[in-house]
């Protein structure tokens, strides 16, 4: 087995490196919450974000296929939360206008002050959740 | 070509996904764990990512224009209110929840899980929800 940041890291400059590609060749943010937004509906243009989250399918599929890691077992959350975690996130993220990756990963590499607020305001409060849902609540999931 | 350079960097970024760790639910949570038994992993994930954007975008951003297109389509909002905040503080809530941010859990999607799928499905709705309301 590999060091235990050397995946993460190579996992991330690669996330970097797609970012990059799609910013120089097609002047967009690879902000994924937006693509799949705009790949299952029919408003704008259909084709790039549809053929992104095809890659994002294939890319997975070829790391475990090519790596031969074992797919990561499903969380075990019950049923519920997952569709209350599922909406949560999908209200916040069309509110907050980008994820992880738009924020994150493309917001922050662009210097915005938006993303950098939004970036710690959904790092906090994660942190913040997982907290109680551990230490206070004792786990519910 | 824009077509190609876009199924291109969807696999590069699905690629970097699985290979960080991020497509693991548990991982996730152990990251955002900062008070209990914290994985830091995830951590070089954003933080390479990032080291890359930050030069690279420097640069791109300089040209009149991307090289398959005619502009940038880069946002120009630079306000930071109400809006903006409520949506990341209820995104980091429903992230910490289950442990999957947008990209990951479409990733994810390629394992073929239920859970995954309901979670996916779930997030669509909650999107058409709030755009529906303004």
């Amino acid at each position: 087995m590999l060091e235990p940041y050397t995946t993460p890291l190579a996992g991330g400059l690669l996330i970097g490196l797609s970012a990059t590609v799609f910013l120089l060749a097609t002047g967009r943010i690879a902000g994924i919450s937006g693509i799949v937004w705009n790949a299952i509906t029919a408003a704008g243009e259909r084709q790039l974000p549809v053929l992104f989250v095809i890659g994002m399918l294939l890319g997975t599929g070829l790391y475990h296929y090519i790596s031969g890691m074992p797919a990561p077992a499903p969380s075990d959350a019950p049923w519920w939360l997952t569709i209350l975690a599922g909406l949560i996130v999908g209200v916040g993220v069309s509110m907050g206008s980008g994820c992880t990756s738009g924020h994150g990963v493309c917001g922050l590499g662009r210097l915005s002050p938006r993303s950098l607020a939004a970036t710690l305001t959904f790092m906090a409060t994660g942190i913040l959740t997982v907290f109680l849902l551990r230490h206070v609540l004792g786990g519910i999931a | 070509m824009k077509s190609l350079s876009t199924l291109l960097a969807g696999i590069l970024f699905g690629v970097g996904l699985a290979m960080s760790g991020m497509t693991n639910t548990a991982k996730v949570q152990g990251f955002l764990d900062l008070f209990g038994n914290w994985i830091p992993d995830l951590a070089f994930v954003m933080g390479g990512a990032v080291l890359v954007t930050v030069i690279s975008f420097r640069f791109i951003l300089r040209r009149e224009q991307p090289l398959f297109d005619l502009k940038f389509f880069v946002p120009s909002n630079r306000v930071i209110d109400q809006k903006l905040l409520t949506g990341a503080a209820l995104f980091g809530l429903g992230w910490g929840l289950y442990g999957y941010c947008p990209g990951p859990a479409v990733a994810a999607l390629t394992y073929l899980n239920w859970q995954t799928a309901l979670f996916v499905m779930a997030m669509i709705a909650g999107m058409a929800l709030q755009r529906r309301k303004g």
